[in-house]
């Protein structure tokens, strides 16, 4: 699966994306997957309301299963216009 | 209906004269452009990220749900990425509809939308340094309009 991450979610945790498997059921299990695994990710998801989650480039929640899915984003609330 | 997500500079009056002509049965077309505010002077520029993939999909389902509601002839939404200056055109919007509310209405729906459903960030550069634009509650609450 890619894990996408955009705007201050990519400067924290240092990266645009990574590649991994996960056994993660919903996007709440990835965020607790992705935090243990190193300070920088701890930081980025901190705080969920600031952020906002997309699976396979749609916009849902973190409640969402990962069932198939082949991409997940996680951003901060978007600023177009 | 034209959607284009591009970093490349583009020209809004030659945009809409074309949309125009190519809407030329509908009686009325709307537009608005969005500019690069220059902070009072402090800003040296702003980047603008989004997501390929993902910015097309979801502008062209904004697109589809305005035809869904308002009867248009035709839509175009433009919206750049990438460095741009102070007074640079961000994006535009145009509607061409029978009847002006129409056009209004629906242009009014897309820059709603593009602003807090689209995948874009927008990084504020000034001389005091970067700061990612936060997102308002305002622009949230606007949805609850349409």
């Amino acid at each position: 699966m890619d894990v996408l991450y955009f705007a201050w979610v990519r400067e924290r945790i240092g990266a645009p994306r990574d590649t991994l498997t996960t056994q993660a059921a919903t996007v709440m299990d990835l965020v607790e997957e992705l935090r243990a695994r190193e300070d920088r990710y701890a930081a980025a998801f901190e705080d969920l309301s600031a952020l906002r989650v997309a699976v396979d480039q749609e916009l849902t929640d973190f409640d969402a299963p990962l069932a198939g899915a082949q991409e997940v984003a996680f951003f901060p609330p978007m600023t177009g216009g | 209906m034209t959607v284009r997500i591009q970093s490349e500079p583009f020209d809004a009056g030659a945009e809409l004269d074309r949309f125009t002509r190519d809407a030329s049965g509908a009686g009325a077309v709307v537009s608005f452009t969005g500019l690069v505010r220059d902070l009072d002077g402090r800003l040296q520029h702003m980047t603008i990220e989004h997501y390929p993939g993902m910015t097309e999909r979801a502008i062209s389902d904004l697109v589809a749900q305005a035809h869904a509601r308002w009867d248009l002839a035709d839509a175009l939404v433009i919206h750049r990425f990438g460095d741009l200056g102070p007074g640079a055109q961000i994006m535009m919007v145009a509607t061409a509809s029978a009847h002006r509310a129409e056009a209004f209405a629906a242009a009014d729906f897309l820059m709603d939308y593009l602003k807090s459903r689209a995948p874009f960030w927008k990084k504020e550069v000034t001389r005091d340094g970067a700061d990612w634009v936060a997102a308002k509650d305002a622009d949230e609450e606007a949805l609850n309009r349409w």
